[in-house]
C-alpha cells in the first residue's frame, strides 16, 4: 500500500481515536494534578425562619480573582493520588512500621478506602471473570443440542440477563434475597436460621454481588461461544467419533482447543468490565459492604460538593489497574500475532 | 434566635385561633422572560412548583423534579445562560450554590416585587438574601399510639427511653424489631451521626476554623447511642434509607422511629397500610440523648433560589412566579398538610406536630459552612464499620476526620 493511501485510510479512525479516546484522558490526567484553589472564607452572619447564626462562607470576589488568575486552580502534581482518599502513601507507611506482623498490617491496609475497594473489585473480577467463561461455554454447548424448532426461544431466553438493565436486574435480585424476599426467605428455611440476612452480612453480600455478575455477563461469553461453535469443523468430529471418543473427549480435545481464541477475547472483556464493577453496588445498596473504584468516582461527583480531582485521580487509578489486569493477555495475543522467524 | 423560633411557631398558632385570614394572593401572570425550576421531588415540592408554572402567560415554563436534583442543579446552573431560573434547595445544599457562584442575591427582586414576602421567610447570608424559604422541616419521634399502650409506657422523650420501650416491645412479643431509622449507609447513615452528635452538645468543627473535631467524648457517646439503636432495627438497617424505612413501618413491623416531618403525611394516611398501623401513627416530639437537653434532630428549610447566568427578564420572571408560588395563595385543602409552611395562612395539622414541636425544642439548625458536605460524605463512608462491629468508635471516628481532612485539603480549605 502506498503511503498516502494508508494515511487517508487511517486518517477517520486516528482522529476520531485522538478525539474521543486521548483528550479525554488527558483532559482527566490534567484534572487530577490540579486541586481547588485555597479558599478565601470569611464569617458572615446567616439569618432564616429559625434564627440568626455566626457562619462562614466562600468570598466569592476573592474567589474570582484567584480563578481568573489560575483558571485551571492549583497545581498539586501526585498530591491528590497520595493522599489518604486515593494511594495513601504515608498511611500505608506508618501502618508497615508499626505493624504488629502481616495480619495486623493487613487490617491497617483495609482500613484504607482504595485498598479496601481494591480488595473487592479484584476478588470480584478474578471469581466472576471465569464462572462467566465456564458457565457460558456450558449455556452455549446445551443450547447447541436442542432440536432447532426450541433453539430460538431458548437463544432468546438466554440472552434476557444481559437485556435486562443492570441497575434493574440488580434491584430486582435486591428485593428477592430481602428477609422476606423469596430467595432471602428460602435461604432461611434451607439454612434453619430465621434471623439470616444476606444483605447484613458482608461475606453474603460479597457472594451475592458475585452470582449476580455471573448472571448478569454469562450471555455474553454465550453469545460469542455459540457463534464459534457453529465454526467447528464437522469432520475433525466425525473422525473423533469413529475413534470412539466420547461426547466429553469430543470437547476436551476438538471443541475447546478451536474455541481457544475467543475465550482470549470473552476474558479481555470481561477483566475490563468486572473492574468496573458499579451498578450492582447501587442497586443493592451495598456501600457498607463492599466498595470499587467506579463506585469512589460516582461518590465523589454526587455528593453536595463535588470533588473532581479526586474523582479523576481514582479515574486514572481506574485505567493503570485496567492496563495491569490486561497486560498479561495482550501480550499472549502479541505474541501470537507476531510472525516467528 | 429563640425568638424567631417562637415566631414560627406563634405564626401557627395565631393561625389555629382563626385571627389571620386567608391573603387574597396578589396577581400571578408572567408573560415575559422564562421558567425552568429544579427540585426535589416530594408532595410539596410539586405543589409549588406547579403553582409557578401555572403563572406563565405564552413564555417557556418548565420544570424538573427528581431525587437526583443535587447531582444536576450545579451543573445546570454553571452554564452561561443556566439552563434552570432556579433551584429548590434545602439548607445545607445552597452550600453547593453558593461556593460555586451560580445563585444570584435577590435584594433588588425583594424590592420590585416580593413586599409581601415575610422576613422569616428570607435567607440573608452577609446581609444578601440569597435565597426564600417556604416550609420548615426537621426529624422527629413517630410511634404506635397502641403498641405503647400495649406495653403500658409513656410516649419517650429520650433515647434512653426508646431503647426501654424497644426492650419491652421485644420482650412481650410484640414486634421482633421495633426500632426504625434511616440508616443506609451514605447520606442518610451521616445524617443520623449529626443529629445524635448535636444531641450530645458535640459542635463538629474548632470554633472559626475548617479543622474537624469530632473525635471525642460525644462523638462515642453518639456512636454507642446508635449501635445501641441498632440492636432493635431490621438486620438490614444499614440498607433502608427513608422510603425502605416508611415501607417497613407501614408493613407494621416498627413502633418507634426517627422520622422526617415531610414523610410522616405518607405515613398517617389510609394509603399503603393497615388501619391498625395508620390510624395509630402519631407524630411525636424530638428525642434527646444523654443529659445535654439538646434536641437530637436538625432544622430544615426549603427554599427557592434565581440563577445567576440568566437574562435580567428571565430572573424576574422567576422571581415572580415562585413569589406567587410560596405566598399565602398556597394554600388550600389539599396543600396545608404537604409540610410545615412558613407563609401566612399556614394551619398546622396533626401530621406537622413533630416538626413544631422540634422547632419548639430549640434544635439547631443543620450547619450551613461551606465544607459540612465534605464531613458528611466522609461520615456516610466510614461509620457503618463501626455499627457492623469491625472497629471501635474511635478508630471510626479517626477514618472520618482523616477522610474530611484529605477531602478538604484538596478543596483548598485546610493547608
Amino acid at each position: 500500500m502506498k503511503h498516502s493511501t494508508f494515511f487517508w485510510f487511517v486518517l477517520p479512525s486516528a482522529v476520531l481515536m485522538l478525539l474521543f479516546i486521548a483528550l479525554p484522558i488527558v483532559s482527566v490526567v490534567t484534572q487530577s494534578m490540579y486541586a481547588a484553589h485555597e479558599q478565601v472564607v470569611v464569617t458572615v452572619e446567616n439569618c432564616g425562619p429559625f434564627g440568626c447564626t455566626e457562619t462562614t462562607a466562600v468570598d466569592q470576589e476573592a474567589t474570582q480573582a484567584l480563578k481568573e488568575a489560575e483558571p485551571l486552580g492549583r497545581y498539586v502534581g501526585t498530591g491528590i493520588y497520595t493522599d489518604r482518599n486515593h494511594l495513601a502513601l504515608n498511611e500505608v507507611t506508618a501502618a508497615w512500621f508499626n505493624a504488629d506482623g502481616l495480619p495486623d498490617f493487613g487490617s491497617s491496609l483495609m482500613n484504607l478506602p482504595f485498598y479496601r475497594a481494591l480488595a473487592f473489585t479484584l476478588t470480584y473480577t478474578f471469581i466472576v471473570t471465569p464462572l462467566t467463561i465456564i458457565v457460558g461455554f456450558f449455556i452455549a454447548l446445551a443450547v447447541n443440542t436442542v432440536a432447532g424448532w426450541l433453539k430460538g426461544p431458548t437463544i432468546f431466553l438466554s440472552l434476557l440477563p444481559m437485556v435486562v438493565t443492570p441497575i434493574v436486574g440488580g434491584l430486582i435480585l435486591f428485593w428477592m434475597v430481602d428477609a422476606r424476599g423469596v430467595l432471602g426467605g428460602a435461604l432461611q428455611w434451607l439454612a434453619n436460621d430465621p434471623t439470616l440476612s444476606v444483605k447484613a452480612s458482608t461475606g453474603l453480600t460479597w457472594i451475592m454481588l458475585m452470582i449476580y455478575g455471573v448472571w448478569h455477563s454469562a450471555p455474553f461469553a454465550f453469545v460469542v461461544y455459540y457463534a464459534g461453535l457453529q465454526t467447528v469443523n464437522q469432520d475433525t468430529i466425525e473422525a473423533a467419533l469413529i475413534d470412539g471418543a466420547s461426547r466429553w473427549e469430543r470437547i476436551r480435545y476438538v471443541v475447546i482447543p478451536h474455541l481457544f481464541p475467543l475465550t482470549t477475547f470473552v476474558a479481555l472483556i470481561q477483566l475490563m468490565d468486572n473492574f468496573r464493577v458499579f451498578e450492582p453496588l447501587v442497586s443493592f445498596q451495598a456501600q457498607a459492604h463492599a466498595q470499587s473504584l467506579s463506585y469512589f468516582i460516582f461518590n465523589d461527583l454526587g455528593g453536595e460538593t463535588r470533588l473532581l480531582s479526586s474523582a479523576a485521580a481514582t479515574s486514572v487509578l481506574t485505567i493503570i489497574g485496567v492496563a495491569i489486569l490486561l497486560s498479561p493477555v495482550l501480550i499472549r495475543t502479541y505474541r501470537d500475532f507476531t510472525p516467528r522467524t | 434566635m429563640n425568638m424567631m423560633k417562637t415566631a414560627l411557631l406563634g405564626t401557627a398558632m395565631a393561625v389555629l385561633s382563626g385571627t389571620s385570614a386567608l391573603a387574597a394572593g396578589h396577581g400571578c401572570d408572567v408573560t415575559d422572560g422564562r421558567i425552568n425550576i429544579i427540585g426535589n421531588e416530594f408532595p410539596a415540592i410539586q405543589s409549588v412548583a406547579a403553582a409557578a408554572l401555572a403563572c406563565a402567560n405564552g413564555i417557556e415554563a418548565e420544570s424538573n423534579l427528581t431525587a437526583d436534583h443535587q447531582t444536576l442543579n450545579v451543573a445546570g446552573m454553571t452554564g452561561n445562560p443556566a439552563e434552570y431560573t432556579s433551584a429548590i434547595i434545602a439548607n445545607s445544599s445552597i452550600v453547593a450554590l453558593i461556593n460555586e457562584d451560580v445563585i444570584r442575591p435577590l435584594d433588588d427582586l425583594v424590592a420590585a416585587y416580593g413586599q409581601d414576602i415575610p422576613a422569616r421567610q428570607l435567607i440573608t447570608i452577609d446581609g444578601q438574601v440569597m435565597a426564600v424559604a417556604f416550609m420548615a422541616n426537621a426529624q422527629h419521634l413517630v410511634y404506635r399510639k397502641d403498641v405503647l399502650e400495649q406495653i403500658g409506657m409513656d410516649v419517650p422523650t429520650s433515647y434512653e427511653e426508646v431503647l426501654a420501650a424497644a426492650e419491652k416491645i421485644r420482650a412481650e412479643g410484640i414486634m421482633e424489631n421495633p426500632v426504625g431509622g434511616a440508616y443506609a449507609a451514605g447520606w442518610n447513615l451521616a445524617e443520623e451521626f449529626v443529629n445524635m452528635y448535636l444531641g450530645t452538645g458535640g459542635a463538629f468543627f474548632e470554633p472559626g476554623t475548617a479543622n474537624v473535631s469530632i473525635n471525642n467524648a460525644q462523638g462515642v457517646e453518639a456512636l454507642e447511642m446508635m449501635k445501641a439503636l441498632t440492636a432493635y432495627m431490621n438486620p438490614d438497617y444499614l440498607t433502608h434509607d427513608s422510603n425502605a424505612t416508611s415501607a417497613e413501618w407501614e408493613a407494621g413491623n416498627v413502633a418507634l422511629m426517627n422520622m422526617w416531618g415531610s414523610r410522616t403525611g405518607v405515613l398517617m394516611d389510609e394509603e399503603g397500610a393497615a388501619m391498625e398501623v395508620y390510624s395509630n401513627t402519631v407524630a411525636g416530639g424530638p428525642l434527646t440523648v444523654g443529659d445535654s437537653g439538646v434536641a437530637a434532630s436538625t432544622l430544615w428549610w426549603d427554599g427557592w433560589t434565581v440563577a445567576k447566568n440568566i437574562s435580567d427578564a428571565e430572573a424576574e420572571a422567576t422571581f415572580q412566579a415562585l413569589a406567587h408560588a410560596t405566598s399565602p395563595a398556597l394554600l388550600n385543602d389539599e396543600t396545608m398538610s404537604q409540610a410545615v409552611w412558613l407563609m401566612d395562612g399556614f394551619q398546622a395539622q396533626p401530621v406537622n406536630e413533630g416538626v413544631l414541636a422540634t422547632v419548639a425544642a430549640g434544635a439547631n439548625p443543620y450547619p450551613m459552612l461551606p465544607f459540612m458536605g465534605l464531613l458528611h460524605s466522609a461520615l456516610g463512608d466510614n461509620l457503618a464499620d463501626y455499627l457492623q462491629g469491625n472497629e471501635s468508635a474511635e478508630q471510626a471516628l479517626a477514618d472520618v476526620e482523616a477522610a474530611y481532612t484529605a477531602a478538604a485539603k484538596e478543596q483548598g480549605y485546610l493547608q
